[in-house]
């Protein structure tokens, strides 16, 4: 079993698991930001709660760091292993003859969804730190409604997390079906778990997208 | 027809190839892919050249040598057939055809076209053997029950002709479509089953000992599968490589 992680399989089935962890993440980051079209108080008090909670804090957090980073870093190391697979490439190859785009190009989603990771930490996870730990400013439950719409008050801020938000569904489209072949799911649900990870791949980061377009139009 | 072929050439395993151009004139369209390299052959070597080599054997898509990548994908553009199964009126006069070999690490090449794939052979011979008794008291197969679904699906894996469109095709040269047949049609059967734990373990080993790419789940090598193979295949794969390493 030790070695189970060192074998191709092994190396996608943690790509997988960590793919997995990632998109509970996300639906639950969603679910919460959502509530920001309906509730400022809402939004403000679940907010509080993920930022002062300490089990959120210094548990569930630096695991959602780490399962970051594990997906990246290992994302990167099999990318450089398949390209090493074939050392010459063909002068002709057509890959649209028998597979889709995104799924031959995740590592380029991924790519743009890092570049979007450094931008988004800057832009929340940074001064979040600072106002907490750095500065130690008082608690103050009803300020991050008043940080989010702030934040979105920039036209090239809303255009670069909805560009962001594209390549986040391009990369979940073929992500979330993908990790269920990894992880060796009877095929007879196959096809309706391509159904679902479709769905789920446009919805997710559609909600995205018009939560932050909302509060660029609303408070315009 | 006429046709503008570029073919890649490559001396032997050390020399750099590279692809050449050549003109062919007078193709039947009732040819097969492999009767036109015949006759590309006979004017390159009519004009004292170094005819293209390239892998064939049966000719009727049952052995699995043929192992061209034409215009872009294993076997060229119809589904379903391997390269001496491809005919010419697939194509139009005046067309330009890209020739080249199955491309992985783990299929170094020969000379022109032809690939070594000896690493399927060392991948299969470590799943090692089956334990039936042949040499005396032997049971009539027929004796031992299989269900019908599972008999099927060990058959249809078994169909698989070890070609390696199914590395050429993917974008990682991966072999798991390869290994997943070859695994499936004896795990799927009850004389199988004793050394499955083993045969799986040692399998995947060996695939990633030649050096062979990790399965993004494209789905690309099903689709130019010559015999079909389905990706199921691959999940069911992945469930024995699991299960096999609770078991050690």
């Amino acid at each position: 079993m030790k070695n189970i992680f060192k074998s191709s399989i092994g190396r996608k089935i943690a790509m997988a698991l960590s793919g997995i962890f990632l998109i509970v993440f996300l639906t639950q980051h969603f679910l919460i930001n959502i509530t920001s079209v309906f509730s400022e108080d809402i939004f403000n008090m679940l907010s509080h709660f993920m930022g002062n909670n300490p089990l959120v804090q210094f548990v569930l957090q630096p695991v959602l760091i780490a399962g970051v980073l594990f997906h990246f870093v290992m994302g990167f190391i099999l990318e450089w292993q398949n390209r090493k697979a074939r050392p010459v490439t063909y002068a002709m190859y057509k890959g649209s003859k028998n597979s889709m785009f995104v799924s031959r190009n995740m590592i380029i989603s991924g790519i743009v969804i890092l570049s979007f990771l450094v931008l988004h930490f800057y832009d929340f996870w940074v001064p979040e730190m600072d106002y907490k730990y750095i500065q130690s400013l008082p608690e103050d439950p009803n300020r991050y409604y008043e940080e989010l719409i702030h934040k979105f008050e920039n036209p090239v801020r809303v255009g670069l997390y909805c560009l962001s938000f594209i390549f986040l569904a391009l990369h979940l489209v073929h992500g979330l079906s993908s990790s269920t072949q990894s992880l060796g799911t009877n095929n007879k649900y196959a096809t309706t778990i391509e159904k679902i990870s479709f769905a789920f791949g446009i919805a997710i980061p559609l909600g995205f997208c018009f939560i932050a377009l909302y509060h660029f139009f609303i408070h315009f | 027809m006429k046709l503008y072929l570029k073919i890649w050439r490559q001396k032997n395993s050390q020399s750099k190839g590279k692809i050449v151009d050549y003109e062919i004139d007078d193709i039947s369209p009732d040819m097969s892919f492999l009767e036109m390299m015949d006759v590309l052959n006979e004017k390159i070597i009519d004009e004292d050249g170094d005819p293209v080599a390239f892998d064939h054997d049966c000719r009727e898509g049952i052995c699995g040598s043929c192992s061209m990548f034409i215009n872009g994908e294993p076997h060229g553009p119809d589904k379903l057939i391997t390269t001496c199964q491809l005919h010419m009126r697939r194509f139009k006069d005046g067309d330009t055809i890209y020739i080249e070999p199955f491309r992985a690490k783990a299929f170094p090449i020969i000379k022109d076209l032809v690939v070594d794939r000896t690493a399927f052979d060392r991948i299969q011979q470590s799943g090692g053997f089956i334990s039936i008794n042949t040499s005396g008291n032997t049971l009539d197969a027929n004796t031992i029950p299989i269900e019908k679904e599972n008999a099927d699906k060990a058959f249809d894996a078994a169909t698989c002709i070890g070609c390696g469109a199914c590395v050429a095709s993917c974008k990682n040269s991966s072999a798991m479509l390869f290994v997943s047949a070859k695994v499936s049609q004896f795990s799927l059967l009850p004389q199988g089953k004793v050394e499955a734990t083993d045969r799986v373990l040692n399998m995947v080993n060996q695939m990633d000992e030649e050096g062979f790419g990790n399965c993004t789940n494209t789905g690309a090598c099903h689709v130019e599968c010559p015999k079909g193979i389905s990706l199921d295949y691959i999940a069911k794969l992945n469930r024995e490589y699991v299960k096999a390493n609770l078991k050690k």
